[in-house]
């Protein structure tokens, strides 16, 4: 079965930077499936932005490896969503097409970076999109939108098209209105690349399955630390004891490397991306540079002018902690204090099949609440640890508070993301009925 | 405790050649420092040989696949000419 | 040494340490001391940083043809080699293994695991605003190669050897000088480069020159390096001139004298062009007493000379770190599976065992390895000894003439001209008179002919042993003066006829013989009377 899929949906709340009218589609599992993906994943002939206005006007000139899985399972690609900057934030405020707004609450942020993907779902506007995660982006919009997003184990999904950002952390990855529907995209994208050198032949061939009678669940206490939101903790427990109804067992325990968690995160991503980034000179892709000028100035101009504030900091600050005098003390650290957190995750996994706990600290912040960069980071403390340590990590909405929705984080041991995606389905399935 | 001065931030923007404007200079010191000092916790981490690879030898045959065309390699290009992209002069 | 395993964790390049607190003094305190003065015995102290391209089939992190070079510009990229975003590097197992054979050849260790680095920097040739190199963990470390050094055979210590791609081309549009804007190619962005870096062992331009040569030559015989691609191979040399003797005791620099990096040197001649007028500009300011800053220079090949580039202040920072999209290398146990080929010291000991031919020849010979084949081809299918003569000595110095290469003869033409040689078919004045026809031949695109029929079509074969009697008789005939001044005694006379009889025979009698005919000859002649 192929054919056009026609998509004018009303994006009022800014959810896709470039919509695709009538994509086509063909046979396959997601046959006539719409499927909307986040604006730092290369599509051929569609303009590719990742947020920024250094990329305004980018064709690539090739699919991302997600992308023509896609399109050899039939779905029809309905447009590129809205995302901070280079995967840079927590919020979608800091993309260059103006912020995406939450569809429960337009006046709070919808999380970020994939924020565009997870409203677009949340509106009701496609059922299925595609994320990206480094520290907690496709979790954080899908919890603050009430949506399911899982980023799978490093290396089980192809990065060859993902715009760069942090090479060791991030992951594309699922994002959709049920668990169900994350588990058929995974399968989908999961199929081994050889072109990622990081990626391992381990796909995803999962229907999902509902049962955790036995299922040994932990619950670290530095999850629950004085940052959380105490309405948020609540709710967060109630899904965990609806868990423990069903018969999983509950066992607290303690990672203690936490406390070096975001600081490791945030030198590792930073320097990455300093490196990543400084090839966006103007000279094969992007707004031309001005070729009357001397190299380093008009280098200068363009990064001043194209890049945002968020995304310049972020680039010094790791230019920093890469260089001479420094190294040693930031990123060389921040490797051994990541090694600590996998140590931690692994020494954990002995005992316990899963983790548990809030998502996010809060529920979703208002538009332009977190204006220190520092606040903003600190949100992301309970999912930069599955980055850090290559661990497969899913959200589930698990209620409301103050009308806002929640997210349940479920945590497994590498190549585990079926456990993870089983635990959260029966979660799902048990409030259903 | 690091701290850094407007002289090091302006630096540092130089050896990554990222343009900063003067305006903007007080505040990018502020913040800067503040997230410097957060990240002083890692002066905790003890020794270490740093994240443990664990995947080794991942290499490709040697067998060519066809490149790009010219047109396609020069699509997104500001400035060409003759087939090659045009660049600012190096001093 | 060393160990290899704990290479360079400082963030300097391995090269010569500096005397650190000598850089910040004032120039006026270094005049004052007397022993900044130059030496009768100063000598250079010299270290190298090859890079040379290797002979794969794709590049180094992608799979584009490397065959660029008869192509237009940005023919031969990709995704990866332009640096789009989201591309990702893949690592060419044949390069790995190229590089590998060089690292057994040069005696050095293979690290147990060897990592890609990023070398960040900015730069329009750079497509991704870094090169994928190697820093802290190279693939080989602490090897060797000798050479035929100014005193003596001599060991070069390789420092290391690593891996790392090289970067794209820049035409600058109005000259170097006043360029008003840049041209990129990107074809060359990609292709795998092997940098080799020396300890400095060198003492002077010409060790240095013979160390490229024995490098290049190591590396053509390996088979993972053509020379004659144009770019192939780049040099950066590290040069100061220290008291004699006084660097390898110390091991460091003397007072005032720093080391120098002269960068962007393309060729073999280069390299000694370069070295000598650094080392003379540099002996100049220790005449002048003036301190020498450690600094890096360009070489201007046109002109012959080095110029100023960055000072020692602006020295970069690459702020090198892993490749986090490339696994590490664990290759070390693969090096027991490589067999090296005949590599050319052992060549050369089998030239001279098998042939016959002189060392002097030998080592002329398996100087590069088209050459060497060529010999072979040719020894085997006439006389070996004045097949070594013919190529080495003059062969050789007509393709030099004629910036020709080897590889446009044909060795059995070669082997047919030798033949005619040690036959006596042939003078050898006329010899080269064939062999240049031959080449010109060549040059100009035309037929080429076997050497025989140029001669015969040239007359200038050696003429049959009866017309040389013939000639001798008509000579001795026609010129009875000079008969009578030889039987006379008179020096010249001999000679004189000597001519006569070339003359008559148009060159093409062999010299050795007609003497010997035209004395017996005459000695017939005289007893007849």
């Amino acid at each position: 079965m192929a054919g056009h899929f026609s998509f004018e949906p009303e994006d009022t709340i800014n959810a896709f930077i470039t919509v695709c009218k009538d994509p086509e589609y063909g046979p396959g599992p997601l046959s006539g499936n719409a499927v909307a993906v986040k604006d730092n994943i290369s599509t051929a002939g569609i303009q590719t932005t990742a947020g920024s206005c250094i990329l305004k006007g980018y064709y690539p000139p090739f699919d991302a490896h997600v992308v023509s899985l896609l399109k050899k399972a039939g779905a029809a690609i309905v447009g590129k969503t809205n995302m901070d900057e280079f995967g840079m934030g927590t919020s979608t405020e800091n993309s260059a097409f103006g912020p995406t707004l939450n569809p429960h609450d337009r006046k709070r942020v919808p999380g970020g970076s994939s924020g565009g993907s997870a409203a677009a779902i949340a509106a009701g506007m496609v059922r299925m999109a595609l994320g990206s995660d480094t520290g907690g982006s496709i979790r954080c919009p899908a919890a603050f939108c009430g949506i399911v997003g899982l980023k799978p184990t490093y290396g089980r999904v192809s990065r060859y098209g993902l715009i760069a950002y942090a090479n060791s952390l991030e992951q594309i990855g699922p994002m959709g209105k049920t668990v169900g529907e994350v588990s058929d995209l995974m399968g989908i994208i999961s199929a081994y690349d050889p072109r990622d050198a990081t990626t391992i032949d381990k796909p995803y061939d999962h229907v999902p399955s509902a049962g955790v009678q036995g299922l040994r669940v932990g619950v670290p206490e530095e999850f629950f630390g004085s940052g959380v939101d105490p309405g948020v903790a609540a709710k967060v427990w109630e899904a965990i004891e609806v868990l423990e109804g069903m018969g999983a067992e509950i066992i607290t325990c303690n990672m203690p490397s936490m406390k070096f968690a975001l600081a490791a995160y945030y030198v590792t991503c930073m320097s990455e991306a300093s490196s990543n980034l400084a090839r966006f000179d103007g000279v094969r892709y992007g707004p031309p540079v001005d070729t009357k000028m001397q190299w380093h100035e008009a280098y200068q101009e363009r990064r001043r002018e194209s890049f945002g504030k968020e995304v310049r900091r972020r680039i010094m600050l790791g230019t920093f902690a890469l260089s001479s005098g420094y190294y040693g003390r930031y990123y060389a650290k921040a490797q051994s204090a990541r090694q600590q957190v996998k140590n931690d995750f692994m020494r954990l996994f002995n005992d316990v099949d899963v983790l548990a706990g809030p998502t996010m600290p809060t529920i979703a912040f208002r538009l332009g609440e977190k204006a220190d960069p520092l606040s903003m980071y600190l949100s992301d403390i309970l999912t930069v640890p599955a980055n850090l340590a290559g661990v497969p990590a899913i959200s589930v909405p698990c209620g409301t508070v103050q009308d806002m929705p929640v997210g349940l984080q479920i945590m497994g041991k590498p190549f585990a993301d079926e456990v993870v995606v089983d635990a959260a389905y029966t979660y799902e399935q048990g409030v259903k009925a | 405790m690091t701290m850094i001065s407007q002289k090091d931030v302006e630096h540092i923007a130089e050896l990554s050649d990222i343009g900063i404007v003067r305006e903007e200079l007080d505040e990018f010191t502020v913040q800067a420092n503040k997230i410097l000092d957060y990240f002083d916790i890692l002066d905790l981490v003890e020794g270490g040989s740093g994240y443990v690879q664990e995947r080794f030898n991942v290499l490709r045959d040697d067998i060519p696949v066809p490149s790009l065309s010219r047109e396609d390699a020069l699509k997104n290009a500001g400035a060409t000419e003759d087939g090659f992209f045009k660049a600012p002069r190096v001093m | 040494m060393e160990s290899p395993d704990a290479i360079a964790i400082s963030r300097e390049r391995p090269g010569l340490p500096v005397e650190t607190a000598e850089a910040g003094k004032n120039p006026a305190e270094l005049v004052m001391q007397k022993d900044c003065g130059p030496g009768p015995e100063d000598e250079p102290v010299i270290g190298l940083e090859v890079h040379c391209q290797l002979d794969t089939t794709t590049k180094l992190f992608c799979p584009c043809s490397t065959d660029y070079r008869n192509d237009g510009p940005n023919t031969h990229t990709c995704p990866i080699c332009l640096g789009l975003p989201g591309s990702l590097p893949g690592v060419n197992r044949k390069a790995i293994e190229f590089a590998l054979r060089v690292a057994k050849a040069l005696n050095c260790e293979v690290l147990e695991e060897s990592v890609f680095s990023r070398k960040n920097y900015f730069y329009p040739d750079l497509d991704k605003a870094f090169q994928i190199s190697q820093y802290d963990k190279p693939l080989a470390a602490g090897g060797y190669l000798t050479i035929d050094g100014d005193n003596g055979e001599k060991r070069i210590r390789i420092t290391r050897v690593h891996i790392e791609e090289d970067p794209g081309r820049l035409v600058h549009k109005g000259g170097t000088d006043r360029a008003r804007y840049s041209l990129v190619d990107y074809n060359r962005a990609g292709i795998p480069l092997i940098e080799i870096v020396t300890e400095p062992d060198l003492r002077s331009p010409k060790e240095a020159r013979k160390f490229l040569n024995k490098l290049r030559a190591t590396l053509e015989y390996l088979s993972v390096f053509d020379s004659e691609k144009e770019g192939s191979l780049r040099v950066d040399a590290n040069i100061s001139v220290q008291p004699k003797g006084w660097f390898d005791t110390h091991h460091k620099s003397f007072k005032g004298r720093n080391r120098v990096e002269v960068k962007n040197i393309s060729s073999y001649k280069g390299v000694e062009k370069a070295l000598t007028f650094e080392i003379t500009r540099q002996k100049n300011m220790i005449r002048k007493s003036q301190p020498i800053e450690q600094a890096t220079r360009h070489f201007v090949e046109t002109r012959g000379i080095t110029t100023a580039g960055r000072s020692k202040e602006e020295e970069q920072d690459y702020r090198y770190f892993p490749e986090p999209d490339l696994c590490p290398l664990r290759v070390r146990p693969w090096v027991q599976h490589i067999e090296l080929p005949e590599l050319p010291d052992a060549r050369k000991a089998r030239f001279v065992e098998q042939y016959g031919c002189s060392q002097n020849h030998a080592k002329t010979l398996t100087g590069e390895l088209k050459l060497a084949t060529f010999y072979e081809a040719v020894a085997s299918a006439s006389d070996p000894v004045l097949a070594a003569t013919w190529i080495a000595d003059t062969l050789l110095g007509e393709l030099n003439y004629r910036d020709m290469s080897i590889s446009k003869v044909d060795h059995s033409h070669m082997a047919d001209l030798v033949t005619l040689v040690a036959g006596k078919k042939i003078t050898d004045k006329n010899a080269i008179e064939v062999l240049r026809v031959l080449l010109d031949e060549i040059a100009e695109n035309k037929p080429v002919e076997m050497p025989r029929a140029i001669a015969t079509r040239l007359d200038l074969g050696v003429t049959a042993g009866g017309l040389v009697s013939e000639a001798i008789a008509g000579v001795i005939r026609e010129n009875p003066q000079a008969v009578g001044d030889y039987r006379a005694g008179k020096s010249g006379a001999f000679m004189f006829l000597v001519g006569q009889v070339m003359k008559k025979t148009r060159g093409k009698a062999d010299p050795g013989e007609l003497n010997r005919e035209l004395k017996s000859a005459l000695e017939k002649e005289g007893s007849q009377e």
